[in-house]
C-alpha cells in the first residue's frame, strides 16, 4: 500500500516536470497572442477610432441628446429587468432545486430556452404576439397601451432574453446547499418569509448577486432581440447598441465608435464587479 | 408528552415507505428506530415532525391530533443527521433562533432569551463557542448545538435522524453515552433514528426494528436482542452465521450434521430451516467435551481487541463459522492458524420460513 502510493505520486510528479517548459511557453504564448488579438486589440480600436477626431468631438458624440436619450433608456430597461429577473430567478430555482413535481424536468429545460433560440426570432416572437397588427395588439391599441417600438416592448424582449442567468446560476447552488437548514428552521418555528430572510437569502446573496451581474451585463448589451421589437426611434426607442448600430450605418464612424465606448465602459465595469465577486465568493467557501 | 402513531401509511412511486405502522411511547421514553437504510424509519420520523405527510393515518401528541398541523406549529425538535446548523449565524443566534422567530405577543425580553441560550450551551457544554460559526466548529460540536437549538424552544418531543452517523467512532460512541446521561436529566420523549444496532441497544429504552415499513419487532434491547422475533431481527442485530439446514427427527441438520437445540423439534414435519449462531456463542477448545463437537480447522485469525475473531472451517459445513472467543481464552489455548479444535455450537436458533420454531 505504502509503496504503491509513493510511486503514484513519484508518477505524477514525474509527469508534471517532463513536460516540456517550450510547450508550456507555446500555450501561453498562445493564449496571450488570442487575448491580443480577439479583446486587447479590438478595445483599444474602439478607443482610437472614437478620439481619432479629437476629444472634442468625442466628447460632443456622447453628450448629444440622442446618445443621452439612448443611454437614459438602457439603462432603465436593466433597471427594471434586473430586479424583476432577480425575483423570477430567486422564485424558479426554489421551485426547481426545493421541491419535486410533475414537469420539473421540462421546466429546467425550458429555462434554457433564451439562451438557445436566437435573439431576432425572441423579439420576432413578441412582433407577431402584441404586434399592432394582430388581435391582441390591436384590443392593447385601442386602449391607449403601446408595446410594440416603444418602451415595454424593449423591457419584455430584455426580459426575455436575460431571464435565465439568475436561476441558473442558484439552482446547483441551491440543490448543493439541500433543504435541511430550511426544515431545521421550519421545526424551529419560523414562517416562509421568515424562513427566506433569514436562512435562505443570506446563503445565496452571493451567487443571486453573480447572477444579476451577468443579467445586467446581457440587457445593457442585448441587440438582436430589442432590434426587432424596438423601431429605431431617436431619442426614444434606441437603445445604446441601436444607437452604435445606427450611427455606424450612416457612416459616422467617429461617433458611433464614442457611443461604443461607453458600452464598452459599463462592459468592463461589470466585469470588475464581476470579479470582486467572484473572488468573495471563492474566500467564503 | 406521549405519541401515539396510528395506521401510518406512506407510498411513493414504486415502493411502500411505510406499511400501516401502529406505535404507542410513554412519556419520556427513548425510542431507537431501528432498520437498514431506506426500510423507512427516517420517513417515519420526518412524518411525526410534519416534514412529510402521511397517505393514512394519525400522529397523536398526548392527546392532541397534530397530524395535520404544519410542522412550525408542531413544537417538536428535529436533529438532523448532518446538524443542518445555520451556516450565517454564530452559535448563539443559532440557538436562539426558534426563539427570536416567534410572534412579537408570544416573544421573551432580549435577557431572557441571552439566559436561555447560555443555560442550553451549559447544558451541551458549549458555552465557550458562542461566539464561533458552525464551519469552525468539529462535527461532535455542531451535532451538540443542534441538539441546544432543538431543545431551546422547549419541544415537546425530540426527533433525532441518525444523529451520531456522521461522526468517527470515537466521537459517536462518547456522544452516545452523553446523550444517554441528557436525557436521564430533562426526560424529554425521545425518538432516534439508526441503523446501528450497538447504538440502538446501548441507548434506547425500547426499540423498534423495522423492515420494508413494516415493524418486525418492538421491545427492550434485552428482549429484541436476545428474543428475536423472526430471521430478520437475528440477522440485523449482530453479527451472525446462518446455516441452511433440514429439520429432521428433532434436530437441525446441517450438511450432514445434527444440531442440538435448545428447543424440541420434535412434531414438525421433515422441511428445510435456517439455523442462526452469534460468534460469541459458538465455543472453541483443545479437548471434545461432547458427542456433538465439530472437528474444525482454524482458517484464519484476526485480533478485534478484547475479542478474537477465528474462521472455522468444518467437514459437512459448506460455509466457514465465524466464531469470537474472549482474548484470554485464545492465549490460553495458543491457538494458531491451521490447528484442528473442537466447535461447541452453544445456543442454536432455528427459523423456518421467517418464523421460530
Amino acid at each position: 500500500m505504502q509503496t504503491s502510493t509513493t510511486r503514484q505520486t513519484a508518477t505524477i510528479t514525474g509527469s508534471r516536470s517532463k513536460d516540456p517548459i517550450a510547450v508550456q511557453l507555446l500555450l501561453i504564448a498562445l493564449t496571450f497572442l488570442f487575448f491580443a488579438g480577439f479583446i486587447f486589440m479590438p478595445l483599444a480600436l474602439v478607443f482610437s477610432q472614437a478620439l481619432q477626431k479629437g476629444v472634442q468631438l468625442y466628447l460632443d458624440s456622447i453628450r448629444e441628446p440622442y446618445a443621452l436619450e439612448a443611454v437614459k433608456l438602457t439603462l432603465i430597461t436593466a433597471a427594471i429587468v434586473v430586479p424583476l429577473n432577480a425575483v423570477f430567478g430567486v422564485t424558479a430555482a426554489w421551485a426547481i432545486s426545493k421541491f419535486s413535481f410533475k414537469g420539473k424536468t421540462l421546466l429546467v429545460s425550458l429555462l434554457d430556452l433564451p439562451f438557445a433560440v436566437s435573439p431576432v426570432i425572441a423579439g420576432l416572437i413578441f412582433v407577431l404576439l402584441v404586434g399592432s397588427r394582430t388581435p391582441f395588439g390591436s384590443w392593447l391599441g385601442e386602449h391607449g397601451i403601446k408595446i410594440i417600438f416603444s418602451t415595454p416592448g424593449i423591457v419584455i424582449a430584455t426580459l426575455f432574453v436575460t431571464f435565465p442567468f439568475v436561476a441558473r446560476e442558484l439552482i446547483p447552488l441551491m440543490e448543493s446547499q439541500g433543504r435541511e437548514e430550511e426544515e431545521a428552521a421550519i421545526t424551529l418555528g419560523a414562517r416562509g418569509w421568515q424562513v427566506f430572510r433569514i436562512i435562505t437569502l443570506p446563503n445565496i446573496r452571493w451567487g443571486l448577486m453573480y447572477g444579476m451581474i451577468l443579467c445586467t451585463a446581457r440587457s445593457i448589451g442585448e441587440f438582436g432581440a430589442v432590434s426587432v421589437v424596438s423601431g429605431h426611434i431617436r431619442g426614444m426607442t434606441n437603445t445604446i447598441p441601436l444607437h452604435v448600430e445606427i450611427l455606424y450605418s450612416e457612416y459616422n464612424y467617429t461617433a458611433s465608435f464614442a457611443v461604443a465606448s461607453i458600452l464598452v465602459f459599463l462592459a468592463l465595469t461589470t466585469v470588475a464587479i464581476k470579479g470582486a465577486v467572484e473572488k468573495h465568493v471563492h474566500n467564503n467557501q | 408528552m406521549s405519541i401515539e402513531i396510528r395506521n401510518i401509511t406512506k407510498s411513493y412511486p414504486g415502493y411502500t415507505a411505510l406499511d400501516d405502522i401502529s406505535l404507542s411511547i410513554r412519556t419520556g421514553e427513548l425510542i431507537a428506530l431501528l432498520g437498514p437504510s431506506g426500510c423507512g424509519k427516517t420517513t417515519l420520523l420526518r412524518i411525526i415532525a410534519g416534514l412529510e405527510t402521511a397517505d393514512k393515518g394519525s400522529i397523536i401528541l398526548e392527546d392532541k391530533d397534530t397530524t395535520n398541523l404544519p410542522a412550525r406549529e408542531k413544537n417538536v425538535g428535529f436533529v438532523f443527521q448532518h446538524y443542518a446548523l445555520f451556516r450565517r449565524l454564530n452559535v448563539f443566534d443559532n440557538v436562539a433562533f426558534g426563539l427570536n422567530v416567534r410572534p412579537s405577543s408570544q416573544r421573551q425580553s432580549k435577557s431572557e432569551i441571552r439566559d436561555r441560550v447560555m443555560h442550553l450551551l451549559q447544558l451541551v457544554q458549549m458555552e465557550w463557542a458562542v461566539k464561533r460559526y458552525p464551519s469552525q466548529l468539529s462535527g461532535g460540536q455542531r451535532q451538540r448545538i443542534a441538539l441546544a437549538r432543538a431543545l431551546a424552544v422547549n419541544p415537546k418531543v425530540l426527533l433525532l435522524d441518525e444523529p451520531f452517523s456522521a461522526l468517527d467512532a470515537k466521537v459517536r460512541l462518547e456522544l452516545r453515552r452523553w446523550l444517554r446521561k441528557l436525557h436521564e436529566d430533562i426526560h424529554v420523549t425521545s425518538i432516534f433514528v439508526t441503523h446501528d444496532q450497538e447504538e440502538a441497544l446501548e441507548l434506547a429504552d425500547r426499540i423498534v426494528v423495522i423492515n420494508k415499513g413494516k415493524i418486525e419487532q418492538l421491545g427492550s434491547p434485552q428482549e429484541v436482542y436476545d428474543h428475536p422475533a423472526n430471521a430478520f431481527v437475528y440477522n440485523f442485530l449482530g453479527n451472525v452465521n446462518v446455516f441452511q439446514g433440514r429439520i429432521r427427527n428433532g434436530k437441525v441438520v446441517i450438511g450432514d450434521h445434527p444440531v442440538d437445540t435448545p428447543h424440541l423439534l420434535d412434531g414438525h414435519e421433515e422441511k428445510n430451516g435456517q439455523a442462526f449462531i452469534r460468534p460469541h456463542e459458538i465455543g472453541v477448545s483443545r479437548i471434545r467435551s461432547s458427542e456433538s463437537d465439530l472437528v474444525g480447522k482454524i482458517r484464519d485469525i484476526r485480533i478485534m481487541g478484547s475479542q478474537i475473531g477465528l474462521e472455522l472451517e468444518t467437514t459437512g459445513f459448506e460455509k466457514l463459522i465465524e466464531a469470537e472467543i474472549p482474548r484470554d481464552t485464545w492465549r490460553n489455548l495458543q491457538l494458531n492458524r491451521g490447528d484442528e479444535v473442537f466447535v461447541t455450537l452453544n445456543k442454536v436458533k432455528v427459523f423456518t420460513g421467517d418464523y421460530e420454531i
